[in-house]
């Protein structure tokens, strides 16, 4: 970043003299420091995977979820500050609900997508507002199938077969692309996504960590849950012995 | 303190001083309606019925109304009374369902739960002058104790092993007192289903405001089962015997 400290960083409302707003890209920097989160939309569902980093060892178990639920058939997975998160899930929520009680019907991936992006999109516009510092991932199933969007901090939203965002993102998207997306099945995404999350894992910076998977597939009755504990286990299983397994291969070169 | 508003004679006027001379915003009478429910528990659990006509008045306007019907995991629900009130209050019952669902804590609503909060939502309405105009039967299972309880348009609550609404107050209820009263737990559920079809069907016989495709639902620990519409036997020799009309 060439212009820091020129004074065109002071406030979301000012452009740098090449056309940059430099608080959004503080944002994403914000979002670059927090675990991966990463989000595979494969034929018969799809998968929310997050590298919940744990800054020490007294937490409880599986607490403080990164992966929330916003409306039965929407999952929200994020990379960045956690307490914009649960403001833009609470926005999820009250923006489903608003949908459902208006037509009866659950909210479209799309439209979600589109009235999420245009409220983070409104906090890049004012001096006095901080855009947030989260890209939000939101998987999704409506009459065209299951669904991922990816939120950035300045509301552009795209839609994707498989999605990173966090620390790890370049090493997991590298990753991503090599998944063959016209045959996996959601029971396989979930391995991979577990396998993904572990290898962008960086040993060196952060030890302990903790993997959530959540889905929504016709096993769960197209809602969005966090997969059974033995689906889990299974997949951190698979996990590991792939991370062997590239040592042991690593080792032999 | 209150803010300090200008109050001009041409500025659109806040609902509350409109009603006092304006129209009236209430619900005055029911429009399409369903009849009676009759519910009570048994060995397994808690059984209910009630048919699939919503009245038009005298008019069988709509012939496959479904009047009871699940609430989350374990609850079952049935409905008396103004059909559209039954659909708003469904879209509350959907919206606290969803929220809890949300939370993502392992747990759900209970049967007690959702009619204390049914409950507090028709004595809330009624005490705005504004009821749902309904009788309710919620039935469930909440931590291995049956729960039957019923909830009208005043907000009159109260449980029992026994319930009825409407006409079935009148016509089913006898019936229940003597055959489930004081024995719910001998009750197996081929005698249960024996006896519910005998109200059904002195409300059938009776009631000119039912017919005869009905629902029939159970819950027991392995859950809610709504069964599909069927029809009972019924019998009209009688009827030439009737004179004095």
């Amino acid at each position: 970043m060439t212009s820091i400290g020129t004074g065109y960083d002071l406030s979301v409302s000012t452009y740098s003299p090449d056309g940059r707003v430099f608080q959004v890209e503080y944002a994403q920097k914000a979002v670059d420091n927090s675990g991966t989160a990463i989000g595979l939309r494969v034929k018969d569902g799809v998968v929310l995977a997050v590298e919940k980093i744990k800054h020490s060892r007294l937490l409880v178990p599986n607490s403080n979820k990164r992966i929330m639920t916003a409306g039965k058939h929407i999952g929200v997975a994020s990379a960045g500050w956690m307490s914009d998160t649960r403001h833009l899930v609470k926005r999820v929520r009250d923006e489903a609900h608003n949908y459902h009680s208006i037509y009866k019907a659950d909210i479209p991936a799309k439209i979600i997508a589109e009235r999420m992006g245009m409220y983070v999109q409104a906090y890049t516009l004012y001096s006095s507002v901080r855009p947030f510092g989260v890209s939000t991932l939101l998987a999704c199933k409506d009459k065209d199938g299951p669904q991922l969007y990816m939120l950035e901090p300045s509301g552009e939203y795209v839609g994707y077969r498989g999605c990173a965002a966090g620390k790890g993102k370049q090493v997991a998207k590298t990753e991503i692309e090599k998944l063959n997306f016209e045959e996996l099945t959601v029971r396989e995404a979930v391995k991979e996504a577990a396998r993904i999350i572990y290898t962008a894992h960086d040993e060196a910076k952060d030890k302990l960590f903790e993997l959530e998977l959540s889905w929504i597939c016709a096993e769960t009755n197209w809602l969005h849950s966090h997969v059974p504990q033995d689906v889990l286990d299974e997949a951190v299983q698979f996990a590991e012995n792939s991370l062997d397994e590239d040592d042991e291969m690593d080792d032999e070169e | 303190m209150d803010p300090i508003t200008l109050r001009l004679p041409h500025t659109v006027q806040q609902p509350q001083e409109l009603a006092s001379y304006g129209p009236t915003t209430r619900t005055t009478q029911p429009l399409v309606t369903g009849t009676s429910v009759v519910a009570f528990k048994y060995k397994d659990g808690i059984i209910m019925a009630a048919d699939c006509l919503g009245s038009y008045g005298s008019l069988a306007r709509f012939r496959n109304e479904k009047r009871l019907t699940q609430v989350g995991e374990k609850t079952l629900l049935g409905v008396s009374g103004d059909m559209s009130d039954y659909q708003f209050l469904q879209h509350k019952l959907e919206d606290i369902i969803t929220h809890e669902y949300d939370m993502d804590d392992e747990q759900t609503l209970s049967t007690k739960s959702v009619y204390k909060y049914l409950t507090n939502i028709m004595y809330g309405r009624r005490n705005k002058f504004d009821p749902l105009w309904n009788a309710y039967v919620v039935g469930g299972i909440d931590n291995g104790e049956k729960v039957l309880g019923f909830v009208d348009m005043y907000g009159t609550t109260y449980s029992s092993d026994t319930i009825s609404t409407g006409f079935g107050n009148h016509l089913a209820q006898p019936i229940l007192r003597r055959r489930v009263e004081g024995r719910t737990d001998q009750i197996t559920e081929e005698e249960a289903v024996e006896i519910l079809d005998e109200c059904m069907r002195v409300l059938l016989y009776r009631d000119c405001r039912t017919f005869n495709k009905l629902r029939r639902a159970k819950v027991t620990a392995q859950g809610v089962e709504i069964s599909e519409p069927y029809s009972l036997e019924t019998n009209w020799t009688f009827a030439e015997d009737i004179v004095g009309y």
